[in-house]
């Protein structure tokens, strides 16, 4: 039985949200788990539960793709994505590791180039940092030095950027670093079809690509279309959505903030005091950065929004290519980032919520900047 | 009031007391001490074995035992150092032809270890590794077949020469020209070939470690009977790496050799400071794994080892560890100057004392297989393809413009393909400030 389906109950409440990401997550599960398939009302479906069925239908089809990382067998997860698989698929396929993740990262970079198509899981892509020469100089560069007779079938996940409760070094956003590489693709998923289509797509690329989940959207459920349920439904990687028009300003966004940008965007047309486009990237590379010049070319004002920190950032990489490009010509007001603060994230609650942006800051920086106009003081 | 101890403590300033040198076998040994103060109740009662789910075949006793060692691993080896067999039930059971091409290749690989290198000297080339010194390596490659992959480090170049690798292609490889394999894109030596089951060379030291164990694995799924090679020097498992892969290619049973080239030198580091234990062996039996240590300038000694290696690995699908003590006789590469380390006496010593090539040489002409004549022939026919080789790939050109885009991911994306245009614009629009002769022209 590939999905578990949830009835439409508790659907991204932020407090509801808040008060569950400190708890284990089968709790949060159990609490959000009203198990009803219903076909007339729309199909409901969490971010773990996408992930499941995307690995589950890719390692169904093709005997050579399989999973390895810390917990992901019998413990059926660190945070429950590979539930059900060791049972399902055996322990050929679904691979429990020591800790080790230079070695089990290595060995999934190695059998990829020998043929196979490992799902390499890391427990957090904190840990990855751990294996990143693995990643990036050996997964990443590979093709290109063999000068393009070895190739590297693989895809990395695991949770990124900002958790709950668990402080610095296990909160970092690697949108950014990994978004530098060439050779690697990287996607950053926001809600479940998100999830499921880009899951699937990376398995599927005959190239390294990195999967930026987020743990704090594993238990959120999304509506599901029926065409996201099937078994080959995959989300371009490379192409951004418009998950909302707008005319006024634009809001660019990816992962968790996506759902923030949303609410904001609500907030200030219920407001009156604007109608926001929300594109939600999808993928950090190949960055989509026609959709954003069309969409800026549309309403003239550009915002972007990220968890991670503003140097060097997506946002920066944004800002930089807008202004090279044709849509400069079309801006109002410089291009605004909204990032994650430039600190370790800090482990007190109070504080950490102040880390990160949220509905409040993207609505308050956005009513600022709509003020603003360039060459005004 | 004592802290408690575990018995893996390693003796610092305190002299162990209740230590004898407890053979290091992969199986569970009987401890035997020969204090004074356990003498009675280990003769008398009986052995109590640990239950503690992590301590696998340990046994209770009442001795503190700080062990600073195991008893060291022995060298194997076949040859003595004039090639003359030493225990005759060992002596070689093969064909003269396979026995010559080993040596034959070990000169070739001398001869354009030689030439190259100069070239380098002379500005022709980059960069070049020799293997000076280090040549009876081959007879690993030999133990092997052809479907093994080898992932090796960047001085195991005579394995792929023994598998069938031309003089052009290593040329074309250290010239970066149109016939490259890698087309253009990596330092030289850093050989990679498809047909010959060789790995793309990479830089970055023991990363092919882990890569070996997956590759392993992969050949495990498939069911085919082949196993992986995966060659590094004692240096390289100093790195994370090396313990990530050995540890884990041996909880998830990989058909892997892991040979490691002892030559005593990671560049100036010698080996007495690159670690404290019995070199690189003794760590297998710490992971669990079969391990053998062989004079690693024997060939017929590092064929035997190979050969047995192989076979268990194929056979059981577990890994083996293979630590083969030898003598790098050249500089680390051409970036380096080994004199500014060690006298040019140690060295001559070394070629003088123990040499793999004069070694087998001399147990060939035992058996009536070479001779002075012979060699003489072999080197100068070898040295005029290897100049042969070496001048038609210096005259070719070097890769199309066009091909640096290629193969960064499988199909070029949106972003590479607007820069390859531009690049291309520039190129049409300024010719006089983008010399393209030297590249082959675009299809």
């Amino acid at each position: 039985m590939s999905s578990v389906l949830r009835k439409a109950a508790v659907v991204s409440i932020p407090s509801v949200r808040q008060a569950l990401t400190r708890s284990n997550p089968i709790l949060a599960t159990s609490l959000l788990a009203k198990r009803s398939y219903n076909s007339k009302n729309g199909v409901e479906m969490t971010v773990r539960d996408a992930l499941n069925s995307a690995l589950e239908e890719e390692m169904q089809a093709d005997d050579k793709v399989y999973l390895m990382g810390e917990e992901v067998g019998q413990y059926n997860g660190a945070y429950k994505v590979s539930k059900g698989l060791l049972d399902k698929f055996g322990p050929k396929r679904v691979i429990d590791t020591p800790i080790t993740e230079s070695g089990f990262c290595g060995l999934a970079v190695g059998s990829a180039f020998a043929g196979l198509k490992p799902v390499c899981e890391f427990m957090t892509w904190n840990f990855a940092m751990q294996a990143i020469d693995q990643i990036v100089n050996s997964a990443a560069k590979t093709h290109y030095m063999s000068g393009g007779n070895v190739t590297c079938p693989i895809t990395f996940r695991g949770p990124n950027g900002a958790a709950s409760g668990v402080a610095a070094q296990h909160s970092q956003c690697f949108a950014a670093w990994y978004g530098s590489v060439p050779g690697l693709k990287v996607v950053s998923p926001w809600n479940s079809e998100d999830a499921k289509g880009l899951l699937k797509a990376a398995i599927r690329d005959p190239n390294p690509v990195v999967v930026l989940e987020n743990e704090l959207m594993y238990g959120v459920s999304f509506p599901m279309s029926e065409a996201a349920l099937s078994k080959d439904f995959v989300v371009e990687i490379g192409k951004a959505k418009i998950e909302k028009e707008g005319s006024d300003i634009t809001i660019v966004a990816h992962s968790r903030s996506v759902g923030f940008a949303l609410e904001a965007a609500q907030l200030l047309e219920k407001e009156g005091i604007c109608k926001a486009e929300v594109i939600n990237l999808r993928s950090i590379r190949p960055l989509d950065i026609d959709t954003i010049i069309k969409s800026v070319k549309k309403t003239n004002r550009l915002v972007t929004v990220e968890g991670g920190w503003p140097q060097y950032g997506v946002g920066s990489e944004i800002c930089a290519q807008i202004m090279e490009s044709e849509a400069f010509d079309h801006l109002d007001a410089p291009v605004v980032r909204i990032t994650g603060a430039d600190i370790p994230t800090p482990y007190a609650q109070n504080l950490e919520t102040l880390a990160f942006p949220d509905t409040d800051v993207i609505s308050r920086v956005i009513k600022r900047t709509l003020q603003q106009k360039i060459g005004a003081k | 009031m004592f802290s408690r101890i575990s018995a893996r403590a390693v003796a610092r300033a305190v002299p162990s007391q209740s230590i004898k040198a407890i053979p290091a076998l992969a199986t569970s040994a009987k401890s035997f001490s020969t204090s004074a103060l356990a003498k009675d109740s280990s003769k008398k009662k009986e052995r109590v074995k640990v239950h503690f789910p992590g301590a696998l075949d340990s046994h209770f006793s009442q001795v503190l035992e700080i062990r600073e060692k195991m008893e060291p691993i022995d060298t194997f080896r076949i040859m003595d150092t004039d090639g003359k067999v030493l225990d005759p039930s060992l002596e070689p059971q093969v064909t003269e032809e396979f026995a010559t091409k080993i040596y034959k290749d070990m000169l070739t690989l001398n001869v354009m270890d030689l030439i190259l290198y100069e070239a380098q000297r002379q500005g022709r080339i980059s960069f070049y590794m020799t293997n000076a010194g280090e040549e009876a390596y081959i007879g690993s490659a030999a133990a092997l077949e052809l479907e093994d992959e080898i992932f090796g480090q960047y001085r195991e170049a005579g394995t792929l020469l023994y598998r069938g690798f031309t003089l052009d292609q290593f040329m074309n490889q250290c010239y970066s020209n149109d016939m490259d394999l890698g087309k253009g894109r990596q330092m030289p030596v850093h050989y990679g070939s498809k047909a010959h089951h060789f790995q793309t060379i990479s830089s970055p030291l023991a990363t092919q470690l882990p890569q070996a164990a997956g590759a392993a694995y992969a050949i495990k799924r498939s069911g085919r009977k082949n196993c992986v090679m995966c060659y590094f020097g004692e240096g390289a498992a100093s790195e994370g790496d090396f313990h990530a892969a050995l540890n884990i290619a041996a909880t998830t049973s990989c058909p892997v050799i892991y040979f490691c080239r002892n030559n005593g030198f990671a560049i100036s580091t010698p080996a007495n400071e690159q670690y404290k234990g019995d070199g690189i062996a003794s760590r297998g039996v710490g992971y669990g794994m079969h391990t053998i240590r062989v004079d690693g300038n024997d060939v017929w000694a590092v064929y035997k080892a190979t050969q047995e290696a192989r076979k268990i690995a194929v056979e059981q699908h577990k890994p083996v560890l293979i630590e083969a003590m030898t003598y790098r006789v050249g500089h680390h590469s051409t970036s380096d100057d080994s004199s500014a380390y060690r006298s040019k006496k140690e060295v001559e010593d070394w070629k003088r004392y123990d040499n793999p090539m004069v070694r087998m040489r001399k147990w060939l002409e035992s058996k009536g297989w070479w001779d002075e004549a012979k060699e003489n022939a072999h080197k100068s026919t070898q040295r005029t393809a290897v100049l042969k080789s070496f001048a038609a790939a210096e005259k070719r050109k070097k890769p199309a413009v066009s091909e640096m885009f290629n193969d960064v991911y499988d199909k070029l994306t949106p972003n590479l393909l607007e820069q390859k245009k531009e690049l291309e614009e520039m190129i049409r629009k300024y010719p006089e400030h983008y010399d393209t002769s030297n590249y082959i022209k675009e299809k």
